[in-house]
C-alpha cells in the first residue's frame, strides 16, 4: 500500500490538469468517495461542470443582482469567514447592520427622531422578512383577541392572487388562512376594494405588493389604506397593512418619491424589501422594518446567552455569512441617494428602449406598465401557431434566459414572457435582445405548430378515430420541413 | 452646484486614499447620504472600520468554519452572483445540492438503494433545518391525531435544557410546547430515561443532540431509542426521534463509526447537520435529511411555477447564494472519507494537547469529555477571587476570543470557559493559548476581586450600613494596586 501511494504522489506533481487520472473517473454522486483528490483537480472538475449552468448575467428571469463593483467583491471575500451571528465577536459588522436598518427605515419615512434607533432586522431574503412580519402580526392579533375574550384560532391574511410563493408558505407553515383576491384579465394586481371587502375580524393584516412579480406593477397602497381606515372606523378591528416591497422598496423612493406607499400611510405597520434585488447586492440579504417598537411584540424576541454574551435575536436563521450585510452598507454609502437614483433612472430608460423595440415588431401585446419595477412583460398577439414557451426555448440558443409563464387564477389563459431590467442590463444588450427576438420570430414563422397542440391532449385516448386526420397532418409536416431545409440551403443564413 | 462638482471631480482622480475629503467626514449612520462617493473611498473606509471586529480565525467561541482552501475561495467568488433558487437556470448547481443530500444521507446510513434518491434539502443553517424537521413532525402528528379523532391543538417536543436556542425559537414561533429535561451538576446533557418519562400522547418527537453546544458531549441516542421503542410498544403512540447533529454529524461517522446514533436506530426519522461547522464550509449552509419519503408530508412541499418552470420547494428561505452549496460539494469530492477522517483526527489530537496543557496548570476542572466534539470546556478550581469572565476578558488583550458562560437550569452556578478546536487550530496555536492563559492567571493572582462581587448585588440598596466596610475595602484595593504597580516597575515584564 505504501509503495503504490508513493508512486501516485510522484506522478501527480507533474501531471497536467487534464492529463491526470481524475478527469477520467466519474465524480461521486450518491456516496462520499473513499479517497481525497488534489485540490486543483477538485477545483477544475467542479468549475467545468458549472460551465453548463446558465450565465447569471444573461438570466433575464431574475430580479436578483448579478454584478457588483470589484471593490465590493473584495470586501465580500474578506469577510466570507465571518459568521454574522457572533455579534459579540464582530461588533462592527453588527453595527453596520444597525446602520442599514436605520437608513432603510428613514428611506421609508418611518416616524423616527433624528438619532432614534429604528426597529428592524437584516434577513437572508424577503421570505424570511415576510415570515417575521407575519409572525408579528399574528401574535399581536392573538394578544388583542385574548384580551377581548374572543376566539383566536382562525387567523387569516388578505392578499392578491399575484403574491409570491412565500406568502403561501407563511400561511401553510404558520397555520394562517390565505384569502386571495382573484385577478382578472387585464387586471393583474390586488384590487383594493375587493381586498377591503374580504377583511373580517380574523384578519391579521392585509398584504399589498409594491412591484408585483408578474408584471412589475405597484399596487395602490394609498387607496387600500384609505378604504381600510374607513372600514376600521366602522368595525373597530384596527386591521393593519404590510407592504411587500421586495422589488419596489429600492425603486419608488428614488424615482417615484411622490408615490405614497410607505409609513406615510398610517395603517402600514411593517415593510420588507430585498437587499438583493434593487438594493443592488448579491443574493442572500433582505430587510424588514417595523413602524414602531410596539408593532413587534417583545415576546417574539429572544435574549440569549450564546457564546458568552447577551444577544437579542429575532430571525429564523441563526448562523449565516456577513458578506451581504457589509455589501449592502457599502452600496448605501458608496452610491448615496443620487447614485441609486441614477441606477434606477437608467433601468427605466433601458426598459423603455426594450419595450419600444418589442412594440415595433407589431407581434406582441405589452402587459407590463411603465410605472413600476423596470421590466417588460409581453405576450403574442396571435397564438394560432406558436406560443410564448417556444419563444423562450429558442432564445436559449442565443444564451438569453427569458422565462414564459401563465398568470394565476383567474387569468390562467394568459401567458407572458418577461424580461427584468437589472442594473447591469445596458442599452446595447437591450437592442441585441430585440434583434434576437426578431430572429426567433422569423424562424418560428417557418415552422408549423407542434402536433400535440393541434390534436389537443384529450385526443390521445381517441387516436383511432382521428388516425386519418393525423396521417394527413404528418405528411404536411414532413413536407414543410423538407421545403424549409431546401430554402435554407438556398438562402445561406436564415 | 454644477461648478463645485467639476472642481471636486478634477481633484479626485489624483487624491490619495487618506488625503481625500472622504476620510474627514462622518459616515452616514442614520440616513442615506445625498451624494455618491468614489468606490475606493467606500472600500477603504469600510475595510478600516472592520479592522476593529475580532479576527475570525482567533474566534475560539465558534464551531463555524473560518478557513477554506484558496481553490475553493475561487469557486465561491465565481458563483457569488448565482441565486440558488433559480433551479431552472442553474441546473448543475441544483444537481450538486442533490448529490450532497445523497452523500450525507448515506453517511448517516439512511435505508437507501444504490442509486436511490435521498429525501433531504440544503438550508441556510441548522436553524432552518430544524424548523423544517419540526414542521414535518408536527404535521405528521396532526394528521395522525385527526385520523384518530383526537385533539391536536397541544403538540409538544421533549428535549434537554442544553438545547441550542433554535429549538426554543421553533417552539415559540410554531406554537409547540417545549418540555425540557433539566440538567444537573456534573450531568450536562439530556438524560434519556427522564426524557422518555416526559413523553406523552401530544409529543411530536424527542430531540437528541449529537454534540451539545455546552460541552461537546454526544447524547446517548441508542439508549433513548431503546427506551422509546419499549414505551411505544406499551402506548402505541409511535413517538419518533430527531437527532440534532449540527456539530456531531460530520465527526462521528469519521472517528466514531461504531457509535450508533443515526438511521441505524429505527426511531430516528430525521437528522440535521451544519455544513458550516465540521462540514468545513463557511457560514451559511446546513442540511436536513429524512429517513424515507413519507417522513416528509407531501402537503408541506410547494410546487410552483416561478420564473417559468416547475420548482418543488420545501425551505423557509427562497433566494440565497449558491456559493456554500458548491463549496460543500467541493469538500466532499476533494477530501473524501479519508480527508475528513484526517481532519477530525487532527482536531481530536490538538484538543488533547490543549486539555493536557490546561490540566497541568492545576487551576482548572475539565468539564468536557474526550469523546464528542473536539472542544475543551473548563472552569476554575475551588474558591477564587476571580471568575471565568475575567479570564475571558483578559485573553482578549492577546487577541484570543474565548467565551465564558453559565450553564442552564439547573446548573446555573457553574461557569465555564470553552475553546472549540476547528480544522485551522493547529498545535502551535494550542500551545500558545496555554501559555497566554498562564500569563492571565499570574496577572489575576496579583489583583484583588472586583468590589461588586465582595459586596454582592443585594448590598447596593443598603449602602449606608455597609459604608464603613466599603471604605475599608477601597483602601485595601488602592493599596494593593500601588504595591502591584511598584512591583511591575521593578521587574520589567510581568
Amino acid at each position: 500500500m505504501v509503495l503504490s501511494r508513493a508512486a501516485t504522489d510522484s506522478d501527480e506533481n507533474v501531471c497536467s490538469t487534464f492529463g491526470s487520472r481524475y478527469v477520467r473517473t466519474s465524480l461521486p454522486k450518491y456516496e462520499i468517495g473513499e479517497s481525497s483528490i488534489p485540490k486543483e483537480a477538485a477545483y477544475q472538475i467542479i468549475k467545468d461542470e458549472l460551465m453548463l449552468d446558465g450565465n447569471p448575467r444573461l438570466n433575464l428571469a431574475s430580479f436578483v443582482t448579478t454584478w457588483m463593483e470589484p471593490e465590493c467583491d473584495k470586501l465580500i471575500m474578506e469577510s466570507i469567514n465571518k459568521n454574522y451571528v457572533d455579534m459579540d465577536e464582530y461588533p462592527v459588522t453588527t453595527e453596520l447592520q444597525n446602520r442599514c436598518v436605520n437608513m432603510i427605515a428613514r428611506l421609508f419615512n418611518a416616524p423616527l427622531g433624528e438619532t432614534e434607533t429604528a426597529m428592524g432586522v437584516g434577513t437572508v431574503g424577503s421570505s424570511e422578512a415576510i415570515m417575521l412580519a407575519g409572525l408579528a402580526f399574528k401574535r399581536n392579533w392573538q394578544n388583542k383577541r385574548k384580551a377581548e375574550g374572543k376566539p383566536y384560532d382562525k387567523p387569516n391574511i388578505v392578499t392578491g392572487a399575484n403574491v409570491q410563493v412565500c406568502w403561501e408558505k407563511f400561511a401553510r407553515y404558520f397555520e394562517v388562512e390565505l384569502k386571495e383576491v382573484k385577478l382578472s384579465e387585464g387586471y393583474y394586481v390586488m384590487d383594493p376594494d375587493k381586498a377591503a371587502e374580504m377583511v373580517d375580524e380574523n384578519t391579521i393584516c392585509v398584504a399589498a405588493i409594491l412591484g408585483s412579480t408578474l408584471n412589475g406593477e405597484f399596487e395602490d397602497v394609498k387607496r387600500l389604506n384609505d378604504l381600510l381606515v374607513k372600514k376600521n372606523e366602522e368595525t373597530g378591528w384596527n386591521t393593519p397593512i404590510h407592504v411587500d416591497a421586495a422589488s419596489g422598496g429600492f425603486i419608488a423612493p428614488f424615482i417615484y418619491p411622490e408615490l405614497e406607499w410607505d409609513f406615510r400611510l398610517p395603517l402600514v405597520k411593517s415593510i420588507n424589501v430585498s437587499g438583493h434585488k434593487y438594493g443592488l447586492v448579491y443574493a442572500g440579504i433582505g430587510w424588514v422594518v417595523w413602524r414602531t417598537q410596539k408593532d413587534l411584540p417583545d415576546e417574539l424576541i429572544f435574549h440569549i446567552n450564546y457564546l458568552g454574551a447577551d444577544q437579542p435575536t429575532f430571525t429564523l436563521n441563526f448562523s449565516k455569512g456577513s458578506s451581504q450585510i457589509i455589501a449592502q452598507y457599502y452600496q448605501l454609502i458608496r452610491l448615496g441617494f443620487e447614485g441609486y437614483k441614477n441606477v434606477m433612472e437608467n433601468c427605466r430608460e433601458n426598459m423603455v428602449v426594450l419595450r419600444e423595440g418589442i412594440e415595433k415588431t407589431e407581434r406582441f401585446n405589452i402587459v407590463s406598465k411603465e410605472v413600476g419595477v423596470p421590466l417588460v412583460a409581453f405576450s403574442l398577439k396571435d397564438h394560432s401557431f406558436h406560443n410564448e414557451f417556444e419563444i423562450s426555448e429558442m432564445l436559449r440558443r442565443f444564451g438569453w434566459i427569458v422565462p414564459a409563464y401563465t398568470m394565476p387564477a383567474d387569468a390562467q389563459h394568459i401567458t407572458v414572457l418577461r424580461v427584468v431590467i437589472r442594473e447591469d442590463f445596458s442599452r446595447t444588450l437591450a437592442e441585441r435582445l430585440v434583434a434576437d427576438i426578431v430572429k426567433v420570430l422569423h424562424e418560428l414563422d417557418t415552422l408549423p405548430s407542434k402536433i400535440s397542440r393541434k390534436m389537443g391532449s384529450e385526443d390521445f385516448g381517441n387516436v383511432k378515430g382521428k388516425k386519418v386526420e393525423r396521417d394527413i397532418l404528418m405528411e404536411v409536416i414532413v413536407g414543410w420541413r423538407k421545403f424549409v431545409k431546401e430554402r435554407k440551403k438556398m438562402n445561406g443564413v436564415c
